[in-house]
């Protein structure tokens, strides 16, 4: 199944080793922010807008500046001589983006309930909650702006000087007259209209950071929950103007992520300033309710999709109109997520013609940003959704309208209408064996007997076929993009003197297992246990290279680069081996930890010795640098393209509105496997978080402007009793574009699920005539449009 | 989500928990917490003092009183989903029990608390209506028995006294039909609307979340009593109710789910 090259008799790779890291976490060793102790630190709350658009005119703080343990109260304006440059934003879209500068406490205006009016340091956590509550803060309201249409209209404006609500319009239309003559001579158009609904990215572990000044110099160390520890170093460098060599930045445990700790937020450069300012320790951790507000949220767009097709249901064209919901104000990488799913709208599907045109909108509410798949979600969601509706249209079954428009195999490496390569793929044996794995005749079956009993509670399927892009790079066409970073990864390799092995990893895990998965792949080539292996990562003084972990990349790009470190500090080896066994470097095989002269398999030497030899340096080649040591900076001719098929079979009760998920399952290709029961893992936790999305999570905005859900209670993340046991499979496609042929698997199963149960809700409804159900399909959503549909079953 | 400060103290008996409650403004009982301490941080309830009577371990016990079973008020709620007398005497209540938030509650909630709170979204509070229970208040005067008819009184409010504890339940024991309905989007929920009915000679059915308080079906039971079907019945679950609209359900709908939830409640207790 695998293409690495290894030096193991016994393969490493593919088997389901535990987590190296779970023993620390289950047993609560695992340090996060907020279990760092520093006595001498100040706590640091946030006084928060509750207002969704308001300009400040008073604010009070003489009162909650004499209260007992407070050490200072600052205001926006009292601030303002303090700052270096606005928060960043990394991803300027077009050349004419709208951009309103954005400062970490609000001085003159808020713009979303959350934003930062005022700030209390004090030396403990609850004197400086309780000093909030003593702020006064007089406010003069102001137009708000909530719905995303209505922010399209400019008839409030959320940034007046702006003139105009709209922050960029994207297009990607290679060839209009195309598109245009594709639906000119359809036969079949199919136009939709969904909404994403805004999602709270609720991570474990919510946000949190503590800045650590050098007692007697002008150094900090930044602990922050990120997944961003060396983006977040040259970010803070640029906005708080601290030099970079100053600032070092550790991730300590960090307990999830999914994109909302892929940002560089106001209370990261607030720390920062204040323990500058103060030359003070400064500690933040956010609480839950308070992180439903200062978190970035995912999705919020509106999708208008059109699709044109032949008689027989083949595409000619895809056409996409979307509004996304850019929030009060843009984050580090806000208007790009949806761009991410820009460029997969026509899905795996063969379709010539394409045109996406994106509207960033600003509206009264917290900023959007990246939330786990990032644009693919929404992508998958529209095309999933109106292939179904195709298939009715047309008359066939919707298994079958996906069969005749995949992108046949012998068309990859696929030149897509919108412009990138598909690195590989093999759609339909992965659809059938979803099919088969499922039932889907059987289940098909039943539907018709249970439907002709009279039943009230409707059987439904919904199949899902994915296709997403990971890897995020090269790094060439991220600039194409004007994504101002790289997609390169870099990782080191050290075999020690005792011939131990450390691996150093620019990637950032937060959940994702790379300890574990890191070593297998060094272990597979050097041959030998991974238990003598080490990977360091998440310091920017131990791995000062790296560009972090987010949209899947980590696996395909970092692991690649520790892979091909691997790979250069073994060829330095092998100099070191020749040299002492007296033979040219080629004449030597390598295998379970030691080099042999082919064909004289008794002159060996172990690599335990080349690693003390190296380390001596008493008897090394000619110009040979003593150690072993090899680093390799990747970046990746391609992105990649896993691929899959879920399908959700659901029953929905019609008298209450009720679904209920009876079964689920998917079959994902994301190239070669280090760690199956990782990538298991990444897939049913995708699965769970992408159904949330489809039956449960909603951020809830009313008029005015207030989150109306800032808690678990009313927030409706869904916990393991809400779901069957997910039956999984799995095919193998490996990417020829890196050397680990794998794809990526941290997104996949959020990308594939939520249209997988709303087609599966609505193909049970379809006996009443519905045709589309809003996320999330709540039972009183769903009960409503039975009931507007006048109750009768067809 | 920090409580405001507040005094502590803990009670070595009932009588010292209710010496303590008449000699203290607003003081609280704190038992299991589960109602309680969400509420104080939250700054919902900010009481002067928490009176803990956690450590009351001879409240906590489930005993066999010939026609009724007489149930401790700090018996946790695991232990009433567990217990083999109330699965033979009163198996309604262990299974409503075994339906009240998640194992992680269950073994810290009791049943005292839960029925003193006295939420109309509650589980066991509506079970103790329709089971027609008796509630023994102890206080500086002695006891006095209630019926949990007459127990609530308004929006997490209760007969009792501010120097009361509520100190037994007794379950009359019954061997009819009876069914437990729990609508709710997660297992661990409270219901967004919920139906007990039991069946012993006459029908009881008690709703939960469709008022201020857990409320008898009245319209349905004098329906049923005149010989209605099942069906007709259940059409007047939400007569002269005027459920809640919140995030999860508007008011209509809760409406609408009373009456299903009370139809298959019925055909289960009644079948």
């Amino acid at each position: 199944m695998t293409i690495l090259e290894t030096g193991s008799s016994e393969r490493v790779t593919g088997k389901r080793l535990l987590r190296r890291e779970d023993p620390e976490l289950l047993t609560g060793e695992a340090k996060f922010v907020d279990d760092i102790v520093r006595q001498d630190a100040l706590y640091m709350a946030l006084l928060r807008s509750p207002m969704a658009h308001a300009r400040i005119v008073a604010v009070d703080t003489a009162i909650a500046k004499h209260m007992p343990e407070v050490f200072a109260v600052m205001t926006g304006a009292e601030l303002k001589s303090d700052w270096f440059a606005p928060m960043p934003c990394a991803w300027p879209v077009t050349g004419e983006m709208k951009n309103p500068p954005h400062y970490p406490v609000a001085a003159d205006v808020v713009k979303y309930v959350g934003d930062i009016v005022a700030v209390v340091l004090a030396s403990n956590k609850v004197a400086a909650i309780d000093a909030l509550a003593a702020i006064d803060v007089k406010y003069e309201e102001l137009p708000v702006i909530v719905d995303l249409e209505d922010a399209l209209a400019n008839k409030e404006l959320v940034h007046p000087e702006l003139g105009t609500n709209t922050s960029y319009v994207w297009k990607l239309e290679p060839d209009k007259s195309k598109v245009d003559q594709a639906f000119a001579s359809a036969v079949h158009v199919v136009k939709s209209r969904y909404v994403q609904q805004r999602l709270l990215p609720s991570a474990m572990e919510p946000r949190g950071v503590l800045v650590v000044p050098q007692l007697y110099g002008s150094e900090y160390t930044i602990y922050s929950s990120t997944q961003i520890p060396h983006i977040l170093k040259i970010m803070l460098s640029l906005t708080v103007g601290i030099s970079e060599a100053k600032l070092r930045v550790i991730a300590p445990a960090v307990g999830g992520g999914f994109g909302s700790k892929l940002n560089v937020y106001s209370e990261e450069v607030l720390a920062l300033t204040l323990a500058r300012k103060f030359h003070r320790p400064v500690r933040w951790t956010e609480e839950r309710s308070e992180g439903a507000l200062a978190t970035i949220h995912g999705r919020g767009q509106i999708q208008e999709i059109e699709l044109a097709a032949e008689a027989d249901g083949r595409l000619k064209a895809v056409r996409v109109n979307l509004i996304a919901d850019m929030g009060g104000y843009l984050q580090l990488l806000t208007p790009g997520v949806p761009l991410l799913g820009g460029f997969l709208y026509h899905g795996l599907y063969d379709v010539p013609a394409y045109s996406f045109t994106c509207t960033g909108v600003f509206t009264n509410k917290t900023p959007t940003d990246a939330y786990r798949g990032a644009g693919r979600p929404e992508a998958t969601f529209a095309i999933e959704r109106s292939m179904d509706s195709l298939a009715r249209k047309v008359g066939i079954d919707p298994a079958e309208i996906r069969r005749i428009n995949f992108i046949p195999p012998e068309k990859f490496p696929y030149p897509s209408a919108p412009g990138l390569v598909f690195d590989s793929g093999n759609y339909l044996p992965n659809l059938e064996q979803g099919l088969e794995k499922v039932g889907y005749a059987q289940i098909r079956a039943q539907q018709q007997i249970k439907r002709s009993d009279g039943s009230k509670k409707h059987l439904g399927v919904g199949i899902s076929c994915y296709v997403e892009m990971c890897g995020l790079a090269p790094s060439k066409v991220l600039g194409s993009l004007s994504y101002s970073a790289g997609g390169w990864e870099s990782a080191t390799i050290r075999i020690l003197p005792t011939s131990k092995v450390q691996v150093v990893t620019g990637t950032a895990p937060h959940g994702q297992g790379h300890e574990t998965s890191w070593s297998m792949i060094v272990a597979d080539r050097l041959g030998i246990s991974p238990d003598d292996i080490e990977v360091l990562h998440s310091d920017t003084a131990i791995a000062p290279y790296g560009l972090d972990t987010y949209g899947s990349r980590s696996l395909a790009v970092g692991g690649s680069a520790v892979y091909l470190a691997t790979e250069k500090v073994l060829e330095k080896a092998k100099l070191i081996a020749a040299h002492h066994l007296e033979v040219a470097a080629e004449d030597l095989s390598y295998k379970d930890g030691s080099f042999a002269v082919k064909g004289s398999p008794d002159k060996v030497m172990l690599l335990s010795s080349v690693a003390f030899e190296a380390f001596t340096a008493h008897n090394l080649p000619e110009g040979l640098e003593p150690n072993l040591e090899a680093t390799v900076t990747w970046d990746p001719p391609n992105f990649t393209f896993p691929f899959g098929t879920h399908i959700a079979v659901v029953e929905v009760d019609e008298e209450t509105g009720e679904t209920e998920l009876l079964r689920y399952v998917s079959i994902d290709d994301v190239g070669n496997q280090i760690n199956p029961m990782i990538v298991e893992g990444q897939i049913e936790g995708g699965i769970a978080q992408g159904v949330a999305q489809a039956l449960f999570e909603e951020a809830i905005y009313d008029g005015s402007g207030n989150l109306l859900n800032t808690t678990f209670l009313e927030y409706l993340v869904p916990s393991a009793s809400e779901f069957p046991s997910f039956e999984l499979g799995n095919t193998v496609t490996p990417s020829p574009t890196n050397p680990l042929g794998a794809k990526g698997v941290g997104e996949a199963g959020c990308i594939a699920s939520p249209p997988a149960v709303i087609n599966a809700i609505v193909d049970a409804l379809s006996v009443f005539g519905i045709e589309h159900i809003d996320m999330p399909a709540s039972p009183e959503k769903v009960w409503s449009a039975i009931h507007l549909s006048g109750g009768n079953s067809r | 989500m920090f409580p405001a400060s507040f005094d502590y103290a803990k009670a070595t008996s009932v009588a010292d928990a209710i010496s303590i409650l008449s000699s203290v403004d607003d003081a609280k009982l704190l038992a299991g917490g589960h109602s309680l301490l969400p509420l104080m941080k939250l700054r919902l309830a900010s009481p002067s003092m928490i009176v803990d009577i956690g450590s009351l371990t001879d409240l906590s016990y489930i005993e066999d009183k010939g026609d009724y079973v007489a149930i401790g008020a700090l018996t946790r709620h695991h232990d009433v989903q567990n217990s083999h007398l109330l699965k033979s005497a009163v198996p309604i209540l262990p299974y409503v029990a075994s339906k009240v938030g998640d194992p992680a509650v269950r073994h810290r909630g009791t049943i005292g608390g839960s029925i003193s709170h006295g939420d109309g979204a509650s589980d066991l509070p509506a079970a103790v209506l329709a089971l027609d229970a008796k509630l023994v208040l102890t206080g500086l005067r002695g006891e006095r028995v209630v019926p949990a008819s007459e127990f609530f009184v308004g929006f997490l409010e209760t007969v009792l006294g501010s120097d009361e504890l509520l100190t037994e339940i007794r379950v009359p024991k019954f061997s009819g039909g009876w069914s437990f309905q729990k609508f709710n989007r997660r297992a661990q929920d409270w219901a967004i609307v919920g139906v007990v009915a039991v069946n012993n000679g006459h029908t009881r059915i008690s709703l939960i979340n469709m008022g201020p308080t857990p409320l008898r079906a009245t319209a349905v039971e004098a329906a049923l009593a005149d010989g209605a079907s099942i069906e007709v019945a259940s059409g007047r679950a939400s007569d002269g109710l005027d459920p809640p609209s919140d995030l999860n359900a508007s008011s209509d709908y809760r409406r609408h789910l009373a009456e299903v939830l009370v139809k298959r409640a019925l055909a289960e207790a009644l079948g």
